[in-house]
């Protein structure tokens, strides 16, 4: 009798515990710079929880699947100031998440890399476009969801080529980023079978992007700028820095249509997607934020997406046994991008397809058809494995 | 010289006659004509096409984006979401024009009628839910939270299980339509947009787009027994995008839609391997069957047309232009 009593106990225990089984924490952090990026468009002006609002819009979405799975996800912010010591405020996230989404320039990203390298937390590169942290900079610790400069050359070389506009006039700003981006131009080009007819460089003298008689200016400044050009089909403009580029379309002195920084734009994400169920991304990120989605809000969507993803697939939450999964063979995620998206194992970039939008509309998604592959047609995009410079580890 | 034309002569005269007998005969037969509606996702309207003479007959207007489609199990109605105007619109067959709309819940897109046609399941991608509807009565019952962005929506035969499939959380839900609970989640791969059981319940298969497969699921032990997947030279993987799903009474036979690989593929549904790729339209969607299973048509997105398949020759003997962007269909039992 007694012993029927305490298995009963015993058994209404373990019911309960079951029922009662703490959920998995998964906690992901979001490290980032403050500060507002400079734009020469008003309505292009990023919001202040850039990137931020895709990463949250992720972990809800995780959330969601993690509450049939007991996993609950959490996000906490970061957000350094100019002089804060970016390695430091990693380590310090890393107590708290073993996955970190980082917003950072490529430097910053390098430090946290090596910073949190013993530590095994996993570093999911959501802003910074720059090509050597995937080639000669590559970390074992980092996983790149944005695009690179290469890949966003490509996609769009890719469709200048295929409407036949191969005679390219390209100008360049005077900053460093600029100058990666022109590289990229000059790769794509040569790769695809365009010709650069000429290069231009637009100095940055300095002074305001907004002023009260500003377009009065502009519109004498870039005819003469564009003048004496020889026959070009599409002016290609490199300027990340947002010093000219915007000033370039209706300006030039013939009636030429620009592209790159500019005019038909590669990039990520754009609000105005609306293929492959893209539309309901873009319901709740709206719902959400009030505003539309950027390419930064999407890349960290899917940065979050990917630790999800790996958690339900895996079971688990271990930054070790996600880490796993994101890199093996069985890793794929769902982005809106009409087809599954896989890491290159090289170099632990994120394939994806590139938008070509004209601030409106998506005109165009890359790879275009006819470039192959024999692996994925993704990898028409950016170095490829032959190419690449990256050890990991 | 003459003889050469007199022994042709003969030959068309012996043609015309045989041709004449074929046509004759085929007159004879009585003719099995069935109605099948398409949605035209683009165009908002739906394409009337009858399979006696393979053509589009009628052609409804109806509200913004017209997905899931499905006739009333009395064959007098078809019901059609709407997904932009946030309603399920009903087409009554008769006078072929839109008559009245059910309060589905934000943007529906596929639904599932219980076995009676009295209570409507539907899915709605925007709010992580499915709405139940009673059709008579045209109330909303009440809503179940699933997973994000649920699409794909089917009930076993004998009636006591809801499948809905939420295409980001990557899972089948089992909803028990009695107590209206999720009892079961099942996870499958990458965007799941499609269900369907077998008449004996003995599987449930599931369509993942992203990932590529069909989840054959075991609904008893609610679990993933098998995984289909599909190769077509020349094709990468990522373009096989596996969407609609067609399974012959038998069970024996299913046919599943691979959208932008423009390819159906024939499955043995017992062995579950991949027997034959029939060549369709472009980005094929849904597909359904004549109530006699002769003919399987399908819709095919961006070629805005459908094919006709012989289910028993498994070829393609027809093309039908449609509306814009054929998404859904239906075809009415006798």
């Amino acid at each position: 009798m007694i012993r029927c009593l305490v298995a009963a106990i015993g058994l209404s225990i373990a019911a309960t515990s079951v029922l009662a089984a703490a959920p998995i924490e998964i906690g992901v952090g979001y490290l980032g710079r403050a500060g507002i990026k400079a734009k020469l468009s008003l309505v292009e002006l990023p919001a202040e929880n850039d990137g931020l609002a895709g990463a949250r819009l992720a972990i809800e979405d995780n959330n969601t699947t993690g509450k049939f799975l007991n996993q609950r996800f959490t996000l906490e912010e970061v957000r350094l100031k100019d002089e804060e010591d970016v390695a430091k405020a990693a380590a310090a996230l890393a107590e708290r998440a073993g996955f970190i989404i980082a917003d950072l320039p490529a430097d910053d990203l390098l430090k946290v890399a090596n910073a949190l390298r013993e530590r095994g937390t996993l570093l999911l590169n959501a802003g910074a476009i720059d090509d050597r942290l995937r080639e000669q900079d590559c970390r074992a610790n980092v996983i790149h969801v944005a695009p690179t400069r290469s890949m966003l050359a490509d996609a769009l070389a890719q469709y200048l080529v295929w409407k036949q506009w191969k005679r390219w006039l390209l100008v360049v700003g005077s900053h460093d980023q600029d100058k990666l981006y022109a590289d990229a131009l000059r790769r794509a080009a040569k790769r695809f079978g365009a010709k650069i007819v000429q290069e231009r460089t637009f100095e940055d003298t300095g002074g305001a992007r907004h002023t009260d008689s500003g377009v009065t200016l502009i519109q004498r400044q870039i005819p003469v700028f564009t003048q004496q050009a020889p026959a070009y089909d599409v002016l290609v403009a490199a300027d990340e820095s947002e010093v000219f580029a915007s000033y370039l379309p209706y300006r030039t002195w013939d009636p030429r249509p620009v592209a790159g920084s500019a005019g038909l734009i590669p990039t990520s994400w754009h609000a105005a997607q609306d293929q492959w169920g893209a539309i309901q991304i873009q319901n709740r990120f709206a719902k959400l934020n009030s505003r539309h989605m950027s390419a930064l809000d999407m890349q960290a969507w899917t940065a979050a997406r990917m630790i999800g993803e790996a958690a339900s697939r895996t079971k688990s939450g271990d930054p070790k046994a996600v880490s796993d999964f994101l890199k093996g063979k069985d890793f794929s995620v769902a982005a809106f991008k009409g087809r599954r998206l896989t890491l290159r194992d090289w170099n632990l970039q994120l394939r994806q397809p590139i938008l070509l939008v004209d601030g409106r509309m998506v005109v165009s998604v890359s790879p275009q058809e006819g470039f192959l592959h024999q692996v994925s047609e993704l990898d028409t995009l950016g170095a490829d494995r032959p190419e690449t410079k990256c050890k990991l580890n | 010289m003459q003889v050469e034309l007199k022994e042709d002569g003969l030959r068309i005269w012996r043609y015309c006659l045989f041709s004449g007998m074929a046509v004759w005969l085929a007159a004879a037969t009585p003719a099995s004509a069935f109605i099948a509606y398409v949605s035209n996702e683009k165009s908002n309207t739906v394409s009337v096409i009858d399979t006696n003479s393979w053509t589009v007959t009628k052609t409804i207007k109806v509200g913004q984006r017209p997905r899931g489609i499905e006739f009333t199990r009395d064959g007098k109605f078809v019901f059609v979401a709407v997904g932009d105007d946030d309603s399920i619109q009903v087409i009554d067959v008769a006078k072929q024009e839109v008559v009245d709309s059910l309060p589905s819940g934000p943007d529906p897109e596929l639904f599932a009628l219980d076995a009676d046609g009295k209570i409507l399941y539907v899915a709605n991608e925007n709010d992580n839910t499915v709405t139940i509807i009673d059709v008579e009565k045209r109330a909303r019952l009440g809503e179940i939270q699933v997973g994000v962005e649920p699409e794909g929506m089917a009930i076993s035969p004998d009636g006591k299980i809801l499948i809905n499939t939420s295409e980001t959380t990557n899972m089948a839900h089992f909803i028990d339509t009695t107590t209206r609970e999720i009892v079961a989640n099942v996870l499958v791969d990458a965007r799941p947009r499609y269900a369907e059981f077998k008449r004996d319940n003995s599987e449930v298969w599931v369509s993942s787009e992203i990932g590529g497969t069909v989840s054959v699921i075991d609904p008893a032990k609610r679990e993933v027994t098998k995984k289909i997947s599909f190769e077509i030279p020349g094709l990468r993987s990522e373009a096989i995008q596996p969407v609609g799903i067609g399974m012959t009474k038998d069970g024996k036979t299913a046919f599943v839609a691979l959208g932008p690989a423009n390819r159906v593929a024939v499955v043995d549904a017992v062995s579950h391997k991949v027997t034959k790729y029939l060549l369709v339209g472009q980005r094929v969607w849904h597909m359904a069957f004549t109530p006699d299973e002769k003919y399987l048509l399908t819709t095919n997105g961006v070629s805005n047309d459908v094919s006709v398949i012989d289910v028993a020759a498994q070829k393609v003997i027809k093309t039908i232009q449609v509306g814009e962007l054929p998404w859904g269909m239906t075809i009415a039992q006798p």
